[in-house]
């Protein structure tokens, strides 16, 4: 099961906004982007965040899993994750 | 019990770049459109599919009700003359002719469906660089007013109302200088340097041609009022010596079309709302170069108008569904939606606006909007900042009510419904769905190729 890396100085808003502090760098996350990003950080695994997310919302597997390695491929490229 | 589910969203993160923090990630610009004229959008492509083009009864007629008021306020005999090229649907010619505007045809094939939807020669105006010489006699014949492109044509006319004892009523499409580039000077005679003159005194000369009226088009999407002015003043000089020399008062003087609608250019930084003159501008200035014809009262000659993109621009939208998401190279996002630039040509030159058709999230992507034609040209808008997007939901592409429903082509697929909204809100079709019997309609295959 794949975990991620994420630095932990990176300080999210409660609407989303997010700053890192090494770079200067500010980022916006939706809603959802703000919760998986959270529980990343939180050192949740992607079936944690799997289970969470079609529990909660109205979503099918398949297309979630799209999304996600999209969402995960964004965060990589802005150096905000690393894989473990 | 079951759980109600929240509804979901892409989850998505926008990076901000300085300087321009407000513009990034942050709201959706408009909220969504998720109905035009009061027909939902989604019953709308349930009953006609998608891509859909929507035309409303109500905003042409608003619109030609308007510009008509705006001049008549200014000048006391005004005429408009539909630019059939603009969008020569039948439907949509026939509001305007209802709303009493005349047509403004640049080919045969327009002439004859002005005159199939009813339309007398004498409320048609010819315009054009090729006009043929059956479409001519035609043309004399049916009264027509004919604008004279070039001297071979004003030959051909001359020739042809001899030997046909009809005298060709006619004017001249002049070009000029008007301080807007580039400039059109490849249609009509030349003002400066004297050629729109030296055509005047040959139709004068000329026993056959009944001169009664001076043209002019200075070109389409003209940002500025003041070339109207000099336009006009233009003409309202050539009129005066019409008049000094041959003491002949002209029918009309017809201004052309051109006024830039509310469309945003691409490459345009402000949107068009904020730098396009307003319709009344445009006309104070046509106006005021009028001012100066050596006219007075009842004899002033009638102002014709074939304004066509600002009359229909806004009353048309594009449906389109969105196909497939996609992230590019670069990491920006795309879409891929069911409508190409083959059906809107115009996404070449305007920023058009677009709206999602449903409720989407509050954060916004730096998107760009691909067609589904396999051809690298195929970009609805690159750069766009839009909500994340399911496949099948719907964008509604604003504006896109002149040119596209006479430029589309048929390529690699079938050009699509078009239904009119009308006033009283309900849904009339306009134009059937092409079929793959309608496309091959008009091929043959030699035998030797069958099998
Ligand atoms: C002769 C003539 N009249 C009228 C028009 C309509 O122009 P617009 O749609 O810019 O008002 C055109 C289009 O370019 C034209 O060529």
């Amino acid at each position: 099961m794949r975990k991620y890396i994420v630095p932990d100085t990176i300080a999210i808003s409660d609407s989303g906004f997010l700053f890192m502090p090494s770079t200067g760098e500010t980022f916006n996350l939706n809603k959802i982007g703000k919760e998986i990003f959270q529980m990343l950080q939180k050192g949740g695994t992607e079936e944690e965040v799997f289970k969470y997310i079609l529990d909660e919302y109205d979503i099918d597997k398949s297309s979630f899993e799209k999304d996600f390695s999209d969402f995960v491929a964004q965060l990589q490229k802005y150096t905000l994750i690393k894989e473990e | 019990m079951e759980k109600v589910k929240k509804r979901y969203e892409r989850p998505i993160i926008t990076k901000h770049y300085s300087g321009l923090m407000n513009k990034y990630g942050s709201r959706n610009i408009s909220s969504p459109k998720s109905e035009i004229d009061g027909v939902l959008v989604k019953e709308l492509v349930e009953k006609y599919d998608s891509p859909l083009f929507v035309m409303s009864e109500k905003k042409i007629r608003e619109n030609q009700r308007n510009a008509y008021r705006i001049f008549k306020n200014r000048y006391p005999n005004v005429q408009f003359a539909w630019s059939y090229k603009t969008n020569y649907l039948d439907a949509v010619c026939s509001i305007f002719h209802q709303e009493n505007s005349w047509a403004e045809v640049v080919s045969e094939f327009e002439y004859n469906k002005a005159r199939k939807l009813g339309v007398k020669g004498s409320n048609i105006i010819f315009n054009g660089p090729y006009k043929s010489k059956p479409a001519l006699l035609k043309a004399i014949k049916e009264e027509a007013r004919i604008h004279i492109d070039h001297f071979d044509e004003l030959y051909d006319l001359i020739e042809l109302s001899e030997t046909n004892g009809q005298k060709a009523k006619v004017a001249i499409r002049v070009n000029m200088d008007v301080g807007v580039y580039p400039k059109w000077d490849r249609f009509g005679f030349n003002y400066e340097n004297g050629e729109a003159w030296q055509a005047i005194r040959r139709i004068l000369s000329s026993k056959n041609l009944h001169l009664i009226g001076l043209h002019t088009h200075i070109g389409t999407y003209i940002m500025s009022a003041e070339a109207y002015r000099v336009a006009a003043s233009k003409l309202a000089a050539l009129a005066k010596s019409i008049r000094q020399e041959y003491n002949i008062l002209l029918e009309y003087i017809d201004m052309g079309g051109g006024f830039a609608s509310h469309n945003t250019l691409i490459g345009q930084y402000l949107p068009a709302e904020e730098v396009i003159p307003s319709l009344e501008q445009f006309a104070d200035a046509i106006a005021s170069g009028l001012f100066e014809l050596p006219y007075k009262g009842e004899e002033l000659p009638m102002l014709i108008l074939e304004t066509g993109r600002i009359l229909v621009d806004d009353a048309g939208s594009l449906i389109t569904t969105v196909i497939a998401n996609k992230r590019l190279s670069d990491g920006r996002r795309a879409v891929i939606v069911d409508a190409g630039v083959n059906l809107l040509f115009t996404s070449f030159w305007y920023k058009h606006k677009i709206t999602p058709a449903q409720e989407n999230g509050f954060h916004t992507e730096d998107t760009t909007i691909y067609g589904p034609l396999c051809m690298n040209i195929d970009v609805i808008r690159e750069g766009i900042l839009l909500p994340p997007l399911k496949r099948g939901e719907q964008l509604v592409i604003d504006y896109t009510g002149a040119y596209n429903n006479s430029q589309w082509m048929q390529f690699i697929s079938m050009r699509p419904n078009v239904v009119m909204i009308m006033e009283d809100g309900s849904v009339e079709l306009i134009r059937k769905a092409e079929t793959l019997e309608y496309v091959s309609e008009r091929e043959i295959i030699p035998a030797k190729l069958k099998k």
